[in-house]
């Protein structure tokens, strides 16, 4: 290299050198916000939440209060509710997903799966407010006029189920929110399932086929337990997604802030006390109480979600093996 | 009956069922998109374009909720989008096989399937306090938290996509790394890039959880994006809980621009932009 070639050379190199660095750093720092993101969410909700939790202690998970007029407040009855309400969607929408997850990729012509795949994928497009809306309008008059009276009367007499299907039958209660959560986690179940499928290898399948097994024992037997953990992966995702779900459940629940005596009584969850009151809430204790519930179901949701990613993460391993 | 005959029976049923659970699925899509179309449709006019939210029992439209919701978006994209590409490209790249990027790439998607009335509150707490009012501006930041996970998650996807032989051909050339990132890797993931940020503008264009309590609602028209800004989900969200006949119709017409809205741009990502397998 030429003396006269050397300084250009050098500004090439510190130029691109510069560059990588900022390059890097704008990148990496980018990273960085994703994380600092969770970690500000639980901070600012610690915060938040600190002057009711310092007044109620930790009976406020368990008090059944919900009184701004005396300014007392515990959480259990919107757990109660926002547990209840998913536990009936997972109840519904596991199977169905499980159904659909088979169909797309053992059954359904090749042609047909991608179209499927796509329609039930739109269903989680629709923004929850959507839901909410049909859920008031539309289902829940159907629910009140066709279903629960049928179901009341069928059901009503049995030991313990005849319980489950007491209440008024109008339409609005956990019973809808239960429902109409199980369509709305129906798409995700589903997407995980499916994915998992279809990394079962054809020749685990074909074996058992050879040996005449018959579609559901393939499933039952090779299918199931080879995917175990995605599937179980998948449920705890859509369990996370029911837990959260806020409008379509506001809209549906009914806002009673008592503990239901049947799936057709009016409940509360802790999204929708959050969205029916928070921007109503007057009061230092009020607005930090509701806080502090908003923090008790991002520590719900963010156990059940931390779950689901492990075991995804395992099955992942699994298959890199 | 047989063994046999008993296992072809208990696969045929359970077949079936498999078939049922499907058309269980379909069956809420086409209950959906019908109520839309048919509470919807037959109220849209100009009038729904041109002029503002009406007091109960005047004529009105939805003009400053339209404006207001592109506003709130195009501040969630603009902020959400960028940040996202650049982590997954960190995640994509440089990171690639560090710690670092495994606990990003874990809380990620932990992130991405937080509840958003969470997110709202956490921007309630640290902007609207601080500023001391609702604004567009804490609206979209709001809606920039719910792209950032989507977009980190498809970026990395779609850049991984794109053979290795391409950055050690590049490298060997001599071209610095942040070049071979900008102008080749990013060429070849493009499609799937801006999928990703077409999906994340569906995805935040119907929010309403994380707006109530940051850009709240504003009946009149405003663009001012320090201030509380009118959007079609929250203005649907008070009009379909209002007692008025007339509201209820302006929501189901609000309902129904936004939903096919972004069921046109997933069905639109889907036939053009994504590769075929």
């Amino acid at each position: 290299m030429g003396d006269a070639d050397a300084p250009l050379a050098r500004r090439k190199k510190t130029v691109s050198a510069i560059g990588d660095r900022v390059f890097h750093g704008v990148t990496a720092t980018s990273a960085l916000i994703v994380l600092a993101l969770i970690g500000g969410i639980a901070a600012a909700l610690v915060v938040g939440a600190w002057p009711a939790l310092a007044k109620f202690g930790p009976a406020f998970v368990t008090s059944m209060d919900w009184n701004p007029v005396t300014d007392e407040y515990g959480a259990a009855v919107a757990i109660f509710g926002t547990l209840a309400s998913s536990a009936l969607a997972m109840v519904i929408a596991v199977p169905v997903s499980f159904g659909i997850a088979l169909f797309v990729t053992e059954l359904a012509p090749v042609w047909m799966r991608q179209p499927i795949s796509t329609a039930v994928e739109l269903l989680a497009a629709i923004p929850s407010i959507i839901y909410g809306m049909w859920g008031l309008f539309v289902f829940a008059p159907f629910l009140s006029t066709y279903v629960q009276p049928w179901l009341s009367n069928a059901l009503g007499g049995w030991p313990v189920v005849g319980y489950l299907f007491s209440g008024p039958p109008i339409g609005i209660g956990i019973f809808t929110a239960g429902l109409v959560l199980a369509v709305m986690i129906i798409p995700f179940i589903t997407a995980v399932m499916r994915d998992t499928f279809e990394v079962v290898p054809g020749v685990l399948k074909e074996s058992s086929y050879a040996l005449g097994a018959t579609t559901w024992e393939v499933a039952r037997s090779v299918i199931l337990p080879y995917t175990k953990t995605g599937v179980i992966g998948g449920i705890m995702l859509g369990l996370g997604r029911a837990l959260g779900e806020t409008m379509a459940v506001t809209f549906v629940i009914g806002n009673a802030h008592s503990i239901p005596g049947g799936l057709f009584y009016p409940g509360n969850s802790i999204a929708a006390t959050l969205a029916n009151e928070f921007t109503e809430a007057t009061g230092e204790i009020y607005t930090s109480a509701l806080i502090a519930l908003g923090l008790v179901l991002f520590v719900i949701t963010l156990i059940v979600l931390i779950l689901a990613r492990l075991l995804l993460l395992r099955l992942s391993a699994q298959e890199g093996q | 009956m047989t063994l046999f005959q008993k296992r072809k029976a208990i696969n045929t049923f359970n077949m079936a069922m498999c078939v049922a659970t499907t058309v269980f699925g379909l069956f809420w899509l086409v209950w959906l998109l019908w109520t839309l179309i048919s509470h919807g449709i037959g109220y849209i006019d100009w009038q729904v374009f041109t002029e503002i939210t009406p007091a109960p029992g005047n004529d009105g439209g939805l003009s400053n909720a339209i404006v207001g919701s592109l506003i709130v978006t195009a501040i969630g994209t603009l902020i959400g989008a960028p940040i996202g590409i650049f982590a997954g490209t960190y995640l994509a790249e440089y990171g690639r096989n560090s710690r670092l990027a495994a606990l990003v790439r874990f809380f990620n998607d932990v992130l991405l399937s937080a509840p958003s009335i969470i997110i709202g509150l956490f921007v309630y707490e640290v902007i609207v306090v601080t500023m001391g009012h609702f604004s567009a501006l804490a609206g979209g930041i709001a809606l920039s938290l719910i792209m950032i996970p989507l977009n980190v998650r498809i970026t990395e996807n779609m850049m991984r996509l794109v053979s290795d032989q391409m950055r050690e051909a590049a490298a060997a050339l001599g071209i610095p790394r942040w070049k071979v990132i900008t102008r080749i890797i990013y060429r070849a993931a493009l499609s799937g890039i801006i999928t990703g940020v077409i999906l994340g503008i569906a995805r935040i264009a119907g929010e309403t959880a994380p707006l109530l309590f940051t850009a709240l609602n504003n009946n009149f028209f405003s663009t001012d994006v320090l201030g509380p800004i009118a959007n079609l989900p929250i203005m649907i969200f008070q009009f379909a809980l209002s007692p008025y006949e007339d509201w209820h119709h302006l929501a189901w017409v609000g309902a129904f621009l936004i939903t096919f809205t972004i069921l046109a741009l997933n069905v639109l990502v889907r036939l053009v932009l994504r590769p075929s397998k």
